[in-house]
């Protein structure tokens, strides 16, 4: 397999030529920024509240360890049962052990990018449980074969046609262009699903330190059926969710709405502790919460980033970046595409083949003021170049930067340079010239000035 | 796995032993819990109940959810079977309690309380389900529905429809006063399931257009009385 650096740099060249498909995410996303907007507007102070629901992420991840201790144990007291798992391969094993012990065959999932990051709809199947995704965004993408094009809108580059043919060719559904059709088609499909699953497998949002509840946020109601039919209940969570005070929701649950997807509130948002109380009518038998580290801890242990932990997962981030919008989600080759990806990914797999998407940015901190939760996201994608030169960076890297520094510490030098490289361009111009071409197949060299800035600004200081 | 446990706990406290600068609060902010610091700048509940009123029916509407005032429980058992008959519901189904039964003594149609004999196919069958709630939300146009108090898990997601009838003195500000409020009525034994259901069943999967009645209900009806 390439190196997933080349694979990016191929994908993106290909995705971001796409001109038809970079306009119609743009239309997609066109209801979003006025939604967003006309809800941000009913907050007293936006701006203020953001400081808060930073406060509470940044209490819940700085006190990590005893909030998860106290968490297990009030969710224990519930009744239900947590299990630990240090990578991916643990979660797996985890999850199949109570699938096997429940005598389980048909499993429905609601949507959750964690078990993304595990892969775990293969290993299900490759143990023979029939897996289905109930999200209407994930059964498509499902059903296509593909991963989740972006983690909240798992199909928005999809057009109507595309996904009616596909209906079609696996559901045997008339053609249709009506995504009101197409969704009831999905619905109709999905309802004898739910009833006929021995276990839900879900993620959460939150886990409450204080309450040893499981929060949820939706807006189909595919979770509430996922959590709420099946005689077993499994939730996948990282670490990082979990939240000091059930209170904290009273300001969370809003904001990620609001970020997210211009809504006062998502649809549902629902807390589960434990499984069937006695005196209930329904409920699962059994409630599983799976807690997953999986390098979240080397995160951790980076002070300086150590707020990228506080991410929602809400995806305002992607949704205002112009190179989400530029080179889709596929291109990424990450479970989290968009800003907060590029930030995590390489702690999470590794800066030296994970560092190109640090630069897969034009640092204009869109991201970092559409963040609810104020995780400092286009400067720590230059604190990963920065590691990365230190850690991985080639002695070239080094020998250039040095250089470079000492020359403009002495500004005669510095202007003697300049008046070479100026004379040099239309010559520069010509030259196949390796390190430049990936910037110069869509861009011109522009001219040098005349006169340089320098002499600019020293003629209009006088 | 308390291999893993221990592991882990032992990476994180490891982590910690450096602190990350704790986040910019400006100067006019409450001190306090997150929820304190961020309840002045949330979008408003109301001061009052007829303000608390405005609120939630103007955010109902937007929700697409219905909203009826009546004044008693006779004109609301009035309101659930005018409702019914215009549906052409043929199967109710309901959970036990004075408002809940006293609505369905009023409908034409099958009624079936899920406490007895709950059978999710049957339930699934049903054209609408009939719950109370613990509060209402002027705040987002949230209702607060539990699994102990109003008839379970499926009775409000799995029926076509969802009607919920509740008291006026059930409005609350906002989300804290409604968590605030769940916790004191439970006390240490907070039910399996609390939901806060904002509107009918949505997804916007599709082009970001939005649809209603995904998976859960299509339609949100709330009378009110009082």
């Amino acid at each position: 397999m390439a190196e997933p650096r080349d694979r990016f740099l191929a994908d993106a060249a290909v995705s971001s030529a796409d001109s038809p498909q970079r306009g119609f995410l743009r239309g997609a996303l066109g209801g979003y920024y006025a939604s967003r907007d006309a809800q941000k507007a009913r907050y007293r102070d936006w701006e203020k509240a953001r400081d808060a629901a930073a406060l509470a992420k940044w209490t819940a991840v700085n006190r990590l360890d005893r909030n998860l201790a106290r968490f297990e144990e009030a969710f224990v007291r519930n009744g239900g049962k947590v299990h630990w798992a240090r990578d991916a391969a643990e979660a797996r094993a985890i999850i199949l052990g109570i699938c096997r012990e429940a005598g389980a065959r048909a499993v429905i999932k609601s949507k959750c990018m964690t078990t993304e990051e595990i892969h775990l709809n293969d290993a299900l199947e490759a143990e023979g449980y029939g897996v289905v995704e109930s999200d209407l965004g994930e059964f498509i993408q499902q059903l296509r074969k593909e991963p989740p094009f972006h983690f909240v809108f798992p199909c928005m580059h999809l057009r109507r046609e595309v996904i009616s043919e596909l209906f079609g060719r696996h559901l045997g559904t008339p053609p249709t262009d009506s995504p009101e059709e197409l969704t009831m088609i999905a619905r109709r499909h999905l309802r004898d699903l739910y009833l006929a699953a021995d276990v839900g497998i879900s993620g959460a949002n939150f886990l409450v330190a204080e309450t040893g509840q499981v929060s949820i946020t939706e807006n189909e109601g595919n979770a509430r059926l996922t959590c709420g039919i099946p005689r077993v209940h499994i939730a996948l969570a990282g670490i990082e969710k979990v939240i000091e005070r059930l209170d904290d929701l009273a300001v969370l649950l809003p904001m990620l709405a609001t970020a997210g997807a211009g809504q006062p509130m998502t649809c549902y948002n629902t807390l589960y502790a434990g499984p069937r109380r006695p005196g209930e009518p329904d409920g699962p038998e059994a409630f599983h919460v799976v807690l997953l580290d999986n390098r979240r801890t080397a995160l951790l242990a980076d002070p300086e980033q150590r707020d990228a932990l506080h991410c929602i997962r809400c995806g305002a981030c992607l949704n205002v970046c112009p190179i989400f919008k530029n080179i889709g989600g596929f291109a990424y080759g990450t479970t989290y595409q968009g800003p907060i990806g590029s930030v995590i990914t390489p702690h999470l797999r590794g800066l030296r083949d994970w560092n190109h998407l640090s630069g897969a940015s034009s640092l204009c901190g869109a991201c970092t003021e559409a963040c609810p939760v104020r995780i400092d996201l286009h400067h720590h994608l230059l604190r990963n170049r920065r590691n990365a030169v230190r850690r991985h960076g080639g002695a070239l890297d080094r020998a250039f930067h040095r250089a470079f520094g000492w020359v403009i510490a002495r500004p005669r030098l510095f202007d003697a340079g300049g008046r070479v490289f100026r004379a040099l361009l239309p010559v520069l111009r010509r030259l196949p010239l390796p390190y430049l071409r990936p910037w110069l197949r869509t861009r011109t060299l522009p001219d040098a000035a005349e006169p340089s800035f320098r002499q600019q600004a020293k003629e209009a200081l006088r | 796995m308390s291999d893993a446990r221990e592991t882990i706990l032992g990476r994180i406290a490891e982590a910690l032993r450096v602190s990350a600068p704790r986040p910019h609060l400006s100067s006019d902010t409450p001190a306090g819990t997150p929820a304190k610091v961020g309840k002045p700048w949330l979008p408003e509940g109301g001061e009052d109940e007829p303000q608390r009123l405005g609120i939630l029916a103007a955010n109902l509407a937007k929700l697409r959810a219905s909203l009826v005032r009546v004044a008693d429980v006779p004109a609301a058992t009035a309101a659930l079977s005018a409702l019914a008959a215009g549906k052409g519901w043929k199967r109710v189904a309901l959970h036990r309690g004075d408002l809940t039964e006293a609505l369905a003594r009023g409908l034409d149609c099958e009624t079936w309380c899920v406490e007895d004999d709950f059978d999710k196919r049957r339930l699934e069958a049903c054209d609408a389900g009939l719950t109370s709630c613990e509060s209402l939300v002027a705040q987002t146009g949230s209702i607060l529905v539990s699994s102990a108090s109003n008839g379970g898990r499926a009775l409000s997601i799995l029926p076509h429809a969802h009607i919920v009838v509740a008291r006026k003195e059930q409005v609350l500000p906002d989300l804290d006063a409604a968590l605030d409020e769940a916790r004191r009525r439970h006390g240490g034994s907070l039910p399996s399931m609390l939901s806060f259901i904002t509107g009918p069943s949505r997804t916007g999967d599709i082009e970001r257009i939005l649809v209603l009645g995904a998976h859960g209900p299509k339609e949100l009806h709330v009378i009110l009385v009082g």
